[in-house]
């Protein structure tokens, strides 16, 4: 396990390295921060010591070379913006995100897996078909719509919930959390349920699938056979047995989740990540924009990791697979 | 959950006993456009940081609602010979802390300026450098202002940045400790009481502010990118007012029963066409695809041509619902230094063929039209409406817009040919913006007509380097003229000129709208800025 986990971060770094560079690069060619600060009145001068003081005026390689040396020690670099370490900036906002993300895929779970088995279950019945529908539409009709029309119906017709921002906060070890606080909670369901909509319709799609095939396979017909009660053959034996799919997609859609964040945040004034990095690329923040991505890299890998690891948990066959063979 | 439910109860029914007690604070909240990245009013130069600083910073000189200098922490302002401005400071004014505010705290500021502000990305000092602005202190509520050769803009000039406290602002982490109020003291009518990023800036009314009472115990601004949910948050109650409300929505929310207003004015940025004007353009091509030997854009009758084929009341009417001004002009009505003569070229597609016949150009050429798709009110419908215009008159446009983040840096400086200290421009005809943030045209005149010169700092904005030796020389001897009467023709004329040989196409003056709920008065300003004082109950 250890060998395996250190595969992983050697790959990650690597990853990140290749990164960085391409970010680097990339926003460089886009253009130069200094355009965007600077104001109108400022003069070729004015805009020269800007980008000394950005270090903008050394040749990109330079200051590329000039960055690795700084993140081996752990630093990033000031956000142009927020003249605070960009990773500071970053962790300030990532429970907002966070939290938004964990709560869509937890609205996505609990409402997913049972509607997905639900029509697993009963293929040709009416309501699976209706179940089925709305997860084709759930595909297909995009984040920044759906969330749109939320604020829509909910906040201007209905008026039940408040159509934007974050509700008041608590400190939770340290970590300032609204999903304690009714008024956090009002503010959340919006955006949580707009991001998790996707993934409902993707966990009834893979949850029905699976049911499909699991319901045909021996051990459950011998389960049958053996007069078990069928609440016993679907919690345990069938759920479990889907459950790896179901996981690994999760993992990975997290991940997708919170990069997905950025589009919600932006339509719900969340202020998280997403929208940090959206305003940074506005004003082209590169170390912003490289700590974030960097950050992403690490989640992703991190979750990855994790995902293996419950399978491991969840299926003893992976688990014990070098012993077996 | 009942006990949550009970401790919520139990929350809301010992706020309700408080608020017997005594009126319920008045609150205003502000919905935003762009999202406030610091509260060092030194740190940068953002529309959207400076209206929040300024309801807690004051200047020596601010503005008024048609951007004329007016008295603020300076009750007074005189050249006393051609080097030294003398400034009458206000007396009885106190710190947010109770210290009072006197010349010093000018000095400091000045001083903190020429330092420089360690990673701020645009700081203000620039207008410290021009003209070399040197203070000294007279007494405790006097200073003198010095610089090199006359400097008639000065109290315009120091309207750009804000008064900080010695007592506070000295030795503090530049952005940091003004995000978290320790250097956040300001003489302004409103406190600082909260500042989450991407969130909200919370400020408090300032008891003994020297001024006009404030209206609002308490003035929330929260950032709201998105133009829908900006205007879904003021109509679902979340916000009071909104800046930038979007402009399809606005004969909806003008409407009488609608429970909103909006409230409009001509802004100061003027939206404008500017040409490049060297030999040979990139982007200008014979009809055959071939690359243009010769520069039409060199041709004043070519740029007339494309100035009257512009339809500006269209542009008005289907693109900016009704909210543009259009113009002849670059700075707006009322500025000290308008050109009254200079009106919008009335439309007129014939009359532009006929320039393009004279000038040779009959069947016409083929030209990029490039410019910003998130920078100005609608710019890119503009942009694609004005390319069918040329079209029609034989120029054969095409369209290339982009996000402002590469536009700017292209237009500046995209060619291939720029080294360090000459930048060399990219394109060949766009669409531009701006603001006559001074509220007089010195600053116009001088950033978008005079000859692109580093050294003097002129022609700042003068991309396409249109060079016209009687503007420059106007414009120069007005920067150095004091007496206003004098100053005014010089002005005028320069800006005659340069518009009448059409160094650039004036298409319109933006309108500032804001909206609101209809139970509000808004005073609306021609810089784009929202403060709570010009926010009124009705």
């Amino acid at each position: 396990m250890s060998v395996f986990i250190l595969r992983r971060v050697m790959e990650s770094v690597f990853v990140i390295l290749v990164m960085t560079f391409l970010v680097f690069f990339g926003v460089s060619v886009i253009g130069s921060p200094i355009d965007i600060f600077a104001a109108q009145e400022c003069d070729q001068r004015c805009r020269a010591e800007l980008a000394q003081r950005f270090g903008l005026d050394r040749p990109i390689w330079e200051q590329y070379i000039l960055f690795l040396g700084n993140a081996l020690r752990g630093e990033l670099g000031n956000s142009f913006q927020h003249g605070l370490p960009a990773l500071q900036v970053i962790l300030h906002r990532a429970p907002a995100t966070l939290e938004l993300a964990f709560s869509a895929v937890f609205i996505a779970f609990a409402v997913g897996v049972p509607l997905g088995m639900w029509a697993g279950l009963r293929p040709s019945a009416w309501s699976s078909r209706a179940i089925m529908t709305l997860s084709t539409v759930g595909f297909s009709v995009p984040t920044f719509w759906i969330g749109l029309i939320f604020i829509m119906v909910f906040a201007l017709w209905l008026g039940w919930l408040p159509a934007i921002g974050r509700g008041q906060t608590v400190s939770i070890f340290g970590l300032e959390l609204s999903i304690f606080t009714l008024d956090g909670l009002s503010h959340l369901v919006l955006p949580a349920t707009t991001l998790a909509l996707f993934n409902i319709a993707l966990l009834i799609r893979l949850t029905r699938a699976g049911v499909g095939e699991v319901l045909q396979s021996e051990y459950v017909r011998f389960a049958r056979a053996k007069g078990l009660q069928p609440s016993r053959i679907l919690l345990v034996h069938v759920l479990k047995n889907i459950m790896i799919p179901v996981v690994t997609v999760i993992g990975i859609e997290f991940g997708g989740t919170i990069a997905f964040a950025v589009v919600t945040e932006t339509i719900f004034s969340w202020p998280g990540m997403g929208k940090l990095l959206i305003d940074a690329i506005e004003v082209l923040d590169r170390p912003l924009i490289v700590a974030y991505l960097i950050l992403v890299v690490v989640l992703f890998v991190t979750i990855n990791l994790i995902v293996d690891i419950l399978y491991s948990v969840l299926d003893p066959r992976v688990r014990l697979g070098g012993r077996a063979r | 959950m009942k006990l949550f439910v009970g401790t919520v109860l139990l929350a809301a029914l010992s706020f309700g006993s408080g608020a017997f007690a005594q009126t319920a604070p008045t609150t205003l909240t502000i919905g935003v456009r762009s999202e406030t990245s610091s509260l060092d009013p030194h740190w940068t130069q953002f529309p959207q940081d400076k209206q929040v600083e300024d309801h807690i910073f004051e200047r020596l000189v601010a503005m008024d609602p048609n951007s004329r200098p007016i008295p603020a922490l300076a009750t007074s302002w005189k050249p006393i010979n051609d080097n030294t401005w003398e400034f009458q400071l206000r007396r009885d004014v106190k710190w947010h802390d109770g210290k009072p505010f006197t010349a010093d705290d000018v000095v400091f500021t000045f001083d903190r300026l020429r330092a420089g502000i360690a990673g701020a990305p645009a700081s203000p000092a620039f207008v410290l450098a021009n003209g070399n602005k040197q203070i000294k202190k007279v007494d405790d509520h006097t200073v003198h202002i010095q610089t090199t050769g006359p400097f008639p803009t000065m109290p315009e000039e120091l309207a750009f940045f804000s008064i900080v406290a010695a007592h506070r602002a000295q030795g503090v982490t530049p952005s940091v400790d003004f995000n978290n109020g320790r250097a956040t003291i300001g003489t302004g009518p409103y406190r600082f009481a909260e500042f989450r990023p991407g969130e909200r800036v919370v400020v408090e009314r300032n008891p003994d502010y020297w001024g006009a009472k404030p209206e609002w115990d308490r003035v929330v601004f929260r950032p709201i990118t998105q133009d829908a949910t900006r205007l879904a948050a003021l109509m679902n109650g979340d916000v009071d007012i909104i800046d930038y409300p979007p402009t399809p929505d606005l004969p909806r929310l003008r409407q009488q029963n609608s429970g909103y207003s909006v409230s409009e004015i001509a802004s100061d940025r003027v939206i404008y066409i500017q040409f490049s004007y060297r030999d040979l353009e990139p982007f200008v091509k014979n009809l055959d695809g071939s690359p243009a030997t010769v520069n039409p854009l060199r041709d004043v009758r070519v740029r007339k041509a494309m100035s009257l084929a512009i339809n500006r009341d269209a542009i008005r009417d289907r693109i900016m619902g009704g909210a543009s001004l259009p113009t002849g002009n670059i700075v707006p009505p009322g500025f000290f230094g308008y050109a009254e003569q200079l009106k919008p070229d009335p439309f007129s597609a014939d009359e532009a063929r006929k320039l393009l016949q004279q000038a040779g150009f009959e069947k016409g050429f083929k030209i990029t039209l490039h410019g910003p798709n998130n920078r100005y009110i609608n710019d890119q419908a503009i942009i694609e409406a004005i390319a069918q215009m040329w079209t029609r008159v034989g120029i054969q446009t095409e369209v290339n817009t982009m996000p402002r983040n590469i536009f700017f840096t292209d237009v500046i400086r995209g060619d291939p040919m720029t080294i360090p200290g000459f930048d060399v421009g990219k394109f060949s005809v766009w669409l531009s913006g701006w603001g006559t943030a001074s509220g007089e045209a010195v600053y116009t005149v001088r950033g978008l007509l005079e000859s692109f010169n580093p050294e003097a700092g002129s022609g700042n904005a003068n991309w396409g380097r249109y060079t016209n030796a009687r503007v420059d020389s106007l414009s120069r001897k007005a920067r150095v003229t004091l007496d206003p009467a004098a100053r005014l023709p010089l002005l005028v004329q320069a800006t005659e000129i340069g518009l009448r040989d059409y160094a650039l196409v004036p298409i319109h003056f933006q309108v500032n709208n804001w909206a609101f709920k209809a139970t509000l008065n808004h005073r609306p300003r021609v810089n784009e800025r929202t403060y709570a004082w010009d926010v009124t109950k009705r």
